[in-house]
Parts: C-alpha cells; sequence; structure tokens
C-alpha cells in the first residue's frame, strides 16, 4: 500500500510553506473502493479509499449540480486513471487531479492527503498557510 | 410409381412428407400402413402427453395419401411385390419402405408378463400405465414403482410414473446412468438431480425377477445384490430392437442382433424394398435418435422421386451426430462428438464439477488440446451448441475457455463444413455466404434468408456470433462491450456469473475484465450478484459497487439529501400506518407527496437521519419500498371485486400477493406493475411491465407495457388464467428478462429487440422451448425464499450503519450546505453551494 500525495490546483500558498495536517479518521473508517467527507475547517472534503489502497482528497461540491455529493460517487478507472464518478449526473473526475474527464475545462479542487504511522488518515488545506 | 410405406411413426411420416413435398408432377401414389389406431405422433415427446395432455399428434397429410391406421402388415410377398395387412387387405407396390421402427426390450426375467408390468413407447402404452397407477393409488396406496432401465428412455418413463404419483425406482445393470451418452461423473451428477427430485437409483445393480403378489400382480423386484424392491408396477425400458420380422420372414437379410440390413441410400437387398430408422442396419449400427432415422427418410425420398422420374440420385446416409441436448426432469444434459475417448485415443479430458450449483462438465480434446472430440454437460448445457460445433474442428481458445463459454466469443473461426443448425442443416459456410452475398444485417433476416435457427432455436447465438463476425469484418461495428472495463454485454456477463458461480466483482473483473470498473459496470454487476442471490446489497464488496441511491438504500435529490418511500403492498395501507407516515414526516421536516405508485414519498432527508426515521417506520411494520432500487417498484391496483359495484376479481389481494413476491427483486432496470379487477382498467396495467387484468374466468396477462418517455402499450400475453399460472408466468418472464437483457433497457424495449417478440416469448414461457422453465422457476422460488428487508437488516448491523452519517470526523453534524425555504406549508430545497454549470449529457 502506497500513499498518496497530491498537489492542490488551487493552490494559492506561498512556495516552501509546510502544509499544517489536519487529522479526519482512522483509515479503517474508510471503506475501500468508496468515499467519505471530511469537515475540515469549514471545507468539505471528499476523501477516498481505492482498491489498492491508495488515498485521495478533493472538493466534496459538485460543480455541475451544485449539491456536496462528490463523496458518494463510484470509484473506478478510465483508461489508466483512478476516478470518481458524481452521484448526480455521473460526470467522471481524475483522482489525482480533479480534472473532469468528460469536460476537461472543469476541476475539482485536490488537497494533500496521507496515511500517517498510526494509521489515521491526515488532510492539509492549502488556505491555512496563507501568510 | 405405387409406394408403399410400412409404418406410421415419426419416421415414416416424415419420409411421406418428404415426397409429398418434392413430387411435383405427382409421380408416386403413397399408401402408409400403420399399426397403431392413431396417425403419427411424435414419440419423442410421450412423456409430455401425461404431463400437459400435450397433443403430440403430427399434422396430417395432404389428401393425396391413404393411411390405414390399426391393420399392420402381416406379410410381403416379395415375388407378387405386394403386402398383405392383418385384415386380409393386399396393397401391390412398386417400391416398398419398411418403417416399422422398434419395440422395447424386455430381458427374459422370471415374472416379466405379470400383471402391472409395461414398456413405454406407444399412447396405448402410457393410456394402460396411467390406468393401471390410478388403480394401484386405491387398491394398494403407497406402493411404489420401479422403472428397468436408467438410460434415456428409461429416466423419460421414470418421471412419466413419477408423474403418475408413484414412488419410483430406478434400476440400471451399468455403474451409471445414461452409459451411452455420458461419462461417469455425467452420470453421477445426474444421479444426484434425479434423486433429489426423490426417486431412487440403483445403478450397478442387475434385477433378477419379479415376483407375484397375493393377488397375482407383480409385488416385488428382486435385484441381483439379494435385496429387493416393493412395487405394485414395473416398467421396461431397457434398450430397443428393431422391428424385423416382416423383413426376416421375407428372406431379406437381418444383422445378427437384429436390424434389416441395407446400403448407404438406405435399401435392402431388395431392389424396391428399403428401411428407414429404428428398423434399419446402416453399416452395422441402429440408429435409435430421431435425427438420423430422419436423414434415412430424406435420403430414400430422394431415390424414390429421382427412380419416379427414371433418373438415379446420389443421396447417401453417411452416419449421423450422436450429439444430444435435451432436458430431463428440469436438468440439462448433452453430450457430443466422443464423450469417451481416452489417452489410448489420444484424446485428453478437462473436467469441471461444482456440486453446489450441481453442474458437471467435461470436455474431451486431442492431446496437444487444440481439437474438440467431445463432450458431456450436466446441469447446465448452455455452452452445448457452441461445442457440438466445434466437434472435431480447432478451438478458437484454451479448453477451459470453451468450458466456461468462452468460445462463444469467437464465431468467425468456425470451419465453414460446419454445421450450425441441425434442424435444418445450415453450415456456417451457407450462413457466411448469405450475409455476405445478399448483405444481410441482421438475426431476422439471417434466420428468414437460411432458415438457420428457425426450429429449435438452440444455435441461435451461434448464428448471431457468425453475424457479428462477418459485419465485423466487413468493418461495420458491432460492439456489444458494456464499457472499457468488459468485453461482455449484461447478458453474457450474467451467464459468466451464473455459470461461474462468481460471487464478486474482483473475482469477474480480474478474470474476464480489466482495470477496477467504473460507474456503469459497476452497479451492473451488483445487480448481477444481487438477482443470483448473494445476500444484502451492503455485505462486503457488494457496497462498493452500488450507486448512491442503493448505498444509502433511499433516492437522492437534486440537493443531495434524500427521499424515503416504505412499501405500501397494491396500494393499500391501515390508518394507523398512515398516522406513522405522517408523524414521522412531521417529526423529521419532511417533504410529502403521493406518488403515481400509490404510495407515499418522503422527501429532504439527511444521510444521518435515514437510520433513525427508518428505524421509526420498520418499527410500525413498514419495509423497505426499492424506490432506490432497479429493482420492483409498485403493484398498483384498483379496489376490485370487494368494493367495486363493476369489479369480477380480487384485484387488491393479487396485487398484494404480487408485490410481496417479487419485492427486492433486482432486475436491469426499475419494474412496475398494476392490477385492474375489470375490464375498465382503472389501474392502468397495460402501461406497466407486467399488467393483469381481471376477467370473469381469471386473469388476462400483458407484458412489455411502459409509461413514461416512450409509452408503449402492454402485449397480451396469455388469458383467463387462473392464479398459480399467471404467477408462475410472471415468474418466468420476469427471470427471463433479468437474464437477458441489456443494461437498463425496460421490458418494452427488450421484448422489440427480441427476436419473434411475444410469440417466441410465449414459446419460452408457455411450451418450455428452450427448456429454461424449470431453471426460470427454481431462481425465482430462490428469490422468493431468500427476500429480507433490506432497511430492517440494515438497522441490525452496526457496520452497515457507520456509512450513514454526514462527516467522517463529525458525524452529527448536519451538512451545512443543505437548507429549505418553506412554500405551500412545505419545505423546498435551496442551493446554497454555488452555481450549477451546464451538463453535457453523456
Amino acid at each position: 500500500m502506497t500513499t498518496q500525495m497530491t498537489t492542490p490546483t488551487l493552490d494559492q500558498r506561498p512556495a516552501g510553506t509546510a502544509p499544517v495536517w489536519r487529522d479526519v479518521c482512522h483509515y479503517t473508517d474508510l471503506i475501500p473502493e468508496r468515499g467519505a467527507c471530511a469537515l475540515v475547517a469549514g471545507v468539505q472534503v471528499a476523501v477516498f479509499r481505492t482498491f489498492e489502497g491508495d488515498l485521495y482528497a478533493l472538493g466534496n461540491l459538485d460543480p455541475f449540480s451544485g449539491a456536496q455529493v462528490i463523496s458518494r460517487g463510484i470509484l473506478g478507472t478510465r483508461g489508466g486513471a483512478p476516478t470518481v464518478a458524481s452521484p448526480m449526473y455521473k460526470q467522471v473526475f481524475d483522482l489525482r487531479t480533479g480534472v473532469c474527464l468528460d469536460d476537461p475545462g472543469v476541476a475539482l479542487p485536490t488537497f494533500p492527503i496521507r496515511r500517517t504511522a498510526e494509521d489515521r488518515v491526515e488532510v492539509a488545506l492549502p488556505d491555512e498557510h496563507r501568510p | 410409381m405405387k409406394v408403399v410405406v410400412v409404418g406410421h411413426g415419426p419416421t415414416g411420416h416424415r419420409l411421406v412428407e418428404a415426397l409429398r413435398a418434392r413430387d411435383d408432377t405427382g409421380s408416386c401414389r403413397i399408401t402408409v400402413i400403420g399399426e397403431e389406431t392413431r396417425p403419427a405422433y411424435d414419440r419423442v415427446a410421450l412423456t409430455s402427453y401425461l404431463t400437459e395432455d400435450a397433443d403430440l399428434a403430427y399434422p396430417a397429410h395432404d389428401g393425396e395419401v391413404e393411411l390405414l391406421t390399426g391393420d399392420p402388415a402381416v406379410e410381403i410377398d416379395r415375388a407378387a411385390r405386394m403386402v398383405r395387412t392383418g385384415s386380409g387387405r393386399e396393397i401391390a407396390y412398386d417400391a416398398l419402405v419398411l418403417a416399422t421402427g422398434s419395440a422395447p426390450f424386455v430381458p427374459p426375467v422370471e415374472g416379466r408378463d405379470l400383471p402391472g408390468v409395461f414398456v413405454y413407447r406407444t399412447i396405448d402404452d402410457l393410456e394402460s400405465l396411467r390406468r393401471h397407477c390410478a388403480a394401484l393409488a386405491a387398491s394398494r396406496p403407497g406402493a411404489g414403482g420401479v422403472v428397468v432401465g436408467g438410460g434415456l428412455l428409461g429416466l423419460e418413463a421414470a418421471r412419466a410414473l413419477q408423474d403418475l404419483g408413484v414412488d419410483t425406482h430406478v434400476v440400471e445393470v451399468a455403474p451409471w446412468l445414461m452409459p451411452r451418452q455420458l461419462d461417469e461423473g455425467g452420470g453421477a451428477m445426474l444421479r444426484r438431480h434425479i434423486e433429489a427430485l426423490g426417486m431412487r437409483v440403483h445403478a450397478g445393480t442387475p434385477m433378477a425377477g419379479l415376483e407375484a403378489g397375493g393377488d397375482g400382480a407383480v409385488a416385488r423386484v428382486a435385484l441381483a445384490d439379494g435385496s429387493a424392491i416393493d412395487a405394485g408396477v414395473v416398467v421396461f425400458s431397457a434398450g430397443i430392437r428393431p422391428r424385423d420380422e416382416l423383413a426376416r420372414a421375407c428372406g431379406l437379410p437381418v444383422g445378427e442382433r437384429g436390424g434389416i440390413v441395407v446400403d448407404d441410400a438406405c435399401r435392402t437387398a431388395d431392389p424396391a424394398i428399403w428401411a428407414v430408422g429404428e428398423c434399419a442396419l446402416v453399416d452395422g449400427q441402429v440408429y435409435g435418435l430421431v435425427a438420423p432415422c430422419f436423414s434415412m427418410a430424406e435420403v430414400v425420398a430422394d431415390h424414390l422421386l429421382a427412380t419416379a422420374g427414371g433418373a438415379g440420385s446420389g443421396a447417401r446416409f453417411e452416419g449421423a451426430d450422436l450429439s444430444t441436448k435435451l432436458k430431463l426432469m428440469g436438468v440439462d444434459v448433452a453430450s457430443f462428438g466422443d464423450p469417451f475417448a481416452g489417452p489410448d485415443q489420444g484424446a485428453l479430458d478437462i473436467t469441471y464439477t461444482d456440486p453446489v450449483a450441481g453442474v458437471y462438465k467435461k470436455l474431451v480434446v486431442s492431446d496437444d488440446a487444440r481439437t474438440l472430440v467431445g463432450g458431456v454437460l450436466v446441469g447446465d448445457a448452455s455452452a452445448y451448441p457452441t461445442l457440438r460445433a466445434y466437434v472435431g474442428a480447432e478451438l478458437p481458445g484454451s479448453p477451459e475457455q470453451a468450458l466456461f463459454g468462452g468460445t462463444e466469443a469467437a464465431g468467425g473461426d468456425l470451419p465453414g463444413a460446419t454445421v450450425i443448425c441441425s434442424c435444418n442443416n445450415v453450415s456456417a459456410e451457407t450462413i457466411r455466404c448469405a450475409i455476405r452475398d445478399d448483405g444481410l444485417r441482421d438475426l431476422a433476416e439471417v434466420k428468414g434468408c437460411t432458415r438457420a435457427g428457425s426450429t429449435c432455436g438452440s444455435c441461435v447465438p451461434l448464428v448471431k456470433k457468425l453475424l457479428d463476425a462477418e459485419l465485423t469484418a466487413a468493418g461495420i461495428e458491432v460492439s456489444r462491450a458494456l464499457c472499457e472495463h468488459f468485453d461482455h454485454s449484461r447478458a453474457e456477463l450474467f451467464d459468466i456469473v451464473r455459470v461461474r458461480g462468481i460471487t464478486s466483482f474482483t473475482r469477474l473483473i480480474e478474470e474476464h475484465g480489466r482495470g477496477r470498473g467504473c460507474d456503469i459496470c459497476k452497479p451492473v454487476v451488483a445487480s448481477i450478484l444481487a438477482s443470483l442471490g448473494n445476500g444484502h446489497i451492503l455485505d462486503g464488496e457488494q457496497a462498493a459497487l452500488q450507486d448512491t441511491n442503493d448505498h444509502f438504500l433511499a433516492n437522492m435529490q437534486k440537493n443531495g439529501t434524500y427521499s424515503v418511500v416504505p412499501r405500501i403492498p397494491g396500494g393499500e395501507i391501515t390508518p394507523d400506518k398512515l398516522i406513522v407516515i405522517g408523524e414521522v414526516a412531521r417529526d423529521f421536516g419532511l417533504y410529502t407527496k403521493i406518488t403515481g405508485g400509490q404510495r407515499i414519498d418522503l422527501f429532504g432527508a439527511r444521510v444521518e437521519q435515514l437510520p433513525e426515521i427508518w428505524r421509526r417506520l420498520v418499527e410500525a411494520g413498514f419495509e423497505s419500498g426499492h424506490a432506490y432500487g432497479k429493482s420492483l417498484r409498485t403493484v398498483k391496483s384498483c379496489v376490485g371485486s370487494t368494493w367495486c359495484r363493476y369489479g369480477v376479481q380480487d384485484s387488491v389481494a393479487m396485487a398484494i400477493r404480487l408485490e410481496l413476491r417479487y419485492r427486492g427483486l433486482r432486475a436491469p432496470h426499475k419494474l412496475k406493475s398494476a392490477v385492474s379487477g375489470c375490464a375498465r382498467e382503472c389501474a392502468e396495467a397495460q402501461s406497466k411491465d407486467f399488467g393483469v387484468i381481471a376477467t370473469e374466468k381469471g386473469w388476462n396477462l400483458y407484458l412489455a407495457g411502459n409509461g413514461g418517455m416512450r409509452p408503449r402499450h402492454a402485449d397480451l400475453f396469455a388469458s383467463d388464467l387462473d392464479d398459480e399460472t399467471l404467477i408462475r408466468y410472471i415468474d418466468r418472464f420476469l427471470m427471463f428478462y433479468i437474464r437477458t437483457a441489456d443494461r437498463l433497457q425496460r421490458t418494452a424495449s427488450w421484448l422489440e429487440s427480441l427476436e419473434g417478440g411475444i410469440d417466441y416469448l410465449r414459446e419460452v414461457i408457455v411450451d418450455d422451448r428452450l427448456g429454461l422453465c424449470a431453471e426460470l422457476d427454481a431462481a425465482m422460488d430462490r428469490h422468493v425464499d431468500g427476500y429480507a428487508d433490506e432497511w430492517r437488516a440494515t438497522l441490525e448491523d452496526p457496520d452497515k450503519l457507520r456509512r450513514f452519517v454526514s462527516f467522517v470526523n463529525a458525524p452529527d453534524t448536519p451538512d451545512p450546505s443543505i437548507a429549505f425555504t418553506p412554500e405551500r406549508e412545505q419545505i423546498k430545497p435551496v442551493l446554497v453551494a454555488g452555481p450549477r454549470l451546464e451538463v453535457t449529457t453523456r
């Protein structure tokens, strides 16, 4: 099992600032190949655990419907890319980049996520590191 | 030319029909001499005469044919070219065809002539057996019966005996059942099936003799191992002997063990006399299956017509494919090629046994594992049409793939000479040429043009493969692939899952797909697994396959909240239950609306509220309405004969019965139904997937209707059914649909895409043309027995409840993005989260 580090696309923090990690849940609280939503400093973050055990964090807001539902989508793959499909109107997003594969002009924000030695899952929010 | 045919069984009948069909100039005058009092009938289906009162009679010949029944031929005068009958008639011939068939072999054991001992070949035999069993039930209730012979005919007789209410034993001298068609493993699996039906099998045990009771009738069957079976009726079905006595008496050569010796044109030593069917000995062999007998009839018809026209014919009977597939007491049994070849013949075998599903499969292949030599299938013969076609040819994939249907993906590789449709003798090359030269594009055109697949239908999948392969070769796109992860259609995946007993998505995609699935294939597989009864839809890995509705057992609405629909069977509800729904809606602040399916939808529930809402509903006696599933929604009803002045049946009771029977049944798409209590049709049953309308005598069943986007009036499927028949037909309709429909295909478009439409559906469901009914019935029985309320089970399982939280790190915090505004004294959702983008539909 590997821990996935992703770069936020909405990253506005200055380069070089160390992220502040926020505890979300125990790794086993996440159902394999399913998502869960975490409320992190008022931001809804969709957290996913893939079949292989990789972790991803994306914005929970579905830009097509305006509803906070991305965490309830079905995980899968398209080509080689790990994906989640919005449960509302079924657009598919790349878990690594947040880019909507059905409409590449649209992207979900992505957040750094990691699994600690104590088997906790942590995410970081870019906004917190603004000077 | 004067043609006389002796014997009016299936072969004699076929010969006459072939002559009449091809005799354009009226050159043959035909007389048929039949021993039985009735004209030819379908002996192969004899048992159905008993169980279904089927009319077995073949179509009558045209008026040009003279048919004498109940007057057996007793003598042939070859010098005078004349046949004498039992009543003394003398009939002259220019050509004589013996189609005298065979007689059951009764071994020379003591007691074989006792009252209560029968053979099983003619309708008269069956009538005597029926009378005896009826008398037996009165005089010796509980008396058992014994069938001597565990071959194909013996097992048919055993089924007949059991259908007559007799506790049945089968005695077979060979170590296993159907020794001529099956190997030991296949015979053993068949035995398990047959014993499960309540019969007892004594294999490897010769019979020693029959003993009479006090009344002089048969009472016991003694076996060679010293044991004995109490029996009030015994049926001998231990093989056949050719009826060659007429030929013998007039000096024609017969075989050592019987059979009239003929050449490969089916001509005897006397050039004016021919023999066809079970009485004929061709190249040292007597054929007992109907297909080779018919081939002989065709060959002789050819020669007779040529002779009458002063010409010769080259038609030859060149042996026969003894492959056979049949349904024995609901069990699929097939044998093809040479299933007995072993290492001495340079052959290997590969076997697969699934004792739970009762499936046994064996393939015999050449020692390089490439060429198919033969095989045996018991319990699941779906691969038979393809495998039979490949006998003698190189398999396109591994034998393992062939065993599990992978070969069906081929079709393009089949050798041209392979006979695809054995009913109409159509080769792969004929079909390919027709597709290429006549520009055929679909199955219906191919069937119409080549006749392939138009009789028994078992080769239709193979014809379709050939068609697809040709179209693909011609650059015409044919893709059945479900999505990028599976090259199979939903129906194919269903069969793979069913036949291989696959219970997990992981195994299915690893063995038959690629990648890790998507929002198209995962719910399809989830639905297939659920249709096949794999427990709760949120159990283990299955949970991850469900789309959000099934995953939260509720319907997601536009703002991410859910709606809740308790089941209200038939739309009937007590005031107390209505009050509970009202109280729950009030306490949780839900918007309520009456649905089109006669129930109540509660909107605006947040994920974390769902278990609390359902706890209240379940306590009050409600259960899941499956409004979230691709499954049965409601069975709507009018108030029916209980209250209505015009009602002729109790439509509410029937609607409730149907709704409770099919609740929770997962299907390719949602299913709706309705029951109307009279012809006024207030429940709008004709717009439903299955609709029922009461008549004075029972129920009319309408299938494949639809409202919605593309309305379709349902087709009348059957009329005036009693309750049980109605339900069985619906069972089969639903299961057949579930097995064969595409993803998200409603019954209406499914029926429209079904070759042969409603008539074909009727053949499958009523006449059991595909031999599937027992399987479909069993599948529905499993569903009904296995039903459990999904919501109750979820509430009882802390692990399943874990998912019903708003936030994984703040389970009790309501989603702050969910907001409502009042409208007409109820709530209405407001999207506060942001702008909505244009949705491009995929």
